[in-house]
């Protein structure tokens, strides 16, 4: 493998990092302080609970650490993150719920 | 959790469990950069400039296998779409505050900071536009700096965290646990189903488009169903947001 060049590793940094801000501005700061219409406010209400969910699906069914292959401890830990999530609303007993799904599945099964 | 303490407070303790995200992922960041030849100087300044990172990892990928520019850009740009929909979706609650704060709250979106503070909002509807801001920084005043940090430490120190603590589900984990709460109504339960069927379905397009697809597909479920339900119940009731 040749190196990175200096001018192509310093263009992305920059362009990314350009890039990067002006998609996370382009509303925040054109918008401001507008009212938006109301069919768009309909459609933000969900943004979190459309965009999380598919951020996480495919790394629960397919996990890179197991080389995308299905893998119950996993499987098993996000349900019950989940479950305990929804249940209590407690984010932090989710998580240590989880975690402790997963380590004790990990540990039993591997 | 309706909790009294101040919004900055708030922010710093939901901010607390992404620590064992960001070190871990912040490292490997760094320990792939060195290995692509990169100094420490350069992995930590990709890290300060661009803080996103999954669109990282991607550029540093295509990057070591000299993929033009443009494209590594391009490439990179599309995994993190999602940020324009975070940045539409936080403008209702902290549009009003002054440019230089929405700035710095824009450069740092990230997903842990947006999660963070989309579920404190909705929380607490009684919030200033101040409150808001307050407890964004509070958010991410732990998380971002220890991005930079770890990244750091990663380049040079050239190892990354033991495989067996399988801390590669803590981004998992993180977020499934913050979605539980946020599922208060058929619609935001419709939504999120439809993000997880449409994720899966979509997930061989590349450059994380299939997550575009399902975000956009799940906001129109969310608004339809919220419609739907509004119908049904009759214009006396109140809508599910005012229900809150």
């Amino acid at each position: 493998m040749t190196e990175i060049s200096s001018t192509a590793l310093w263009t992305v940094i920059i362009g990314l990092g350009l890039g990067s801000f002006a998609l996370r501005f382009v509303f925040i700061g054109l918008i401001g302080d507008r009212q938006m219409p109301e069919w768009a406010l309909r459609h933000l209400r969900y943004t979190a609970v459309a965009i999380l969910p598919g951020l996480v699906a495919p790394l629960v069914v397919w996990p890179p650490a197991t080389g995308g292959s299905f893998d119950l401890p996993r499987v098993l830990a996000g349900i019950v993150t989940l479950a305990v999530g929804y249940v209590t609303k407690n984010v932090l007993a989710a998580i240590v719920a989880g975690a402790a799904t997963l380590y004790a599945l990990l540990y039993l099964l591997g | 959790m309706r909790s009294s303490a101040s919004p900055i407070r708030q922010g710093l303790t939901d901010g607390l469990p992404f620590i064992a995200v960001v070190i871990p992922f912040g490292m490997l960041f760094g320990v792939v950069s060195a290995e692509a030849g990169l100094n420490m100087f350069e992995a930590l300044s990709f890290s300060v400039v661009v803080i996103a990172g999954e669109a990282q990892f991607t550029a540093l990928q295509l990057l070591t296998e000299h993929v033009p520019t443009f494209l590594v850009l391009t490439s990179a740009l599309a995994v993190n779409l999602r940020m324009a929909m975070y940045s539409a979706s936080l403008t209702p609650h902290v549009g009003p505050a002054p440019l230089w704060q929405r700035a710095i709250i824009a450069y740092f979106t990230i997903d842990q900071s947006y999660a963070c503070a989309i579920a404190a909002y909705e929380r607490n509807p009684h919030w200033t536009t101040q409150d808001k801001v307050r407890y964004f920084f509070g958010a991410v005043v732990m998380i971002c700096p220890l991005w930079y940090v770890a990244t750091a430490a990663g380049a040079w120190v050239g190892s990354g965290i033991p495989d067996g603590l399988a801390l590669d589900f803590a981004v998992p984990i993180t977020f499934i646990a913050m979605t539980g709460p946020m599922l208060r109504t058929g619609a935001h339960r419709a939504a999120a189903l439809m993000s997880v069927v449409l994720s899966l379905t979509f997930a061989f397009l590349p450059y994380n488009l299939g997550l575009l697809v399902a975000g956009l597909g799940a906001m129109i479920t969310g608004a339809q169903v919220e419609l739907w339900l509004e119908r049904r119940a009759g214009p006396t009731t109140p809508t599910p947001q005012e229900a809150k």
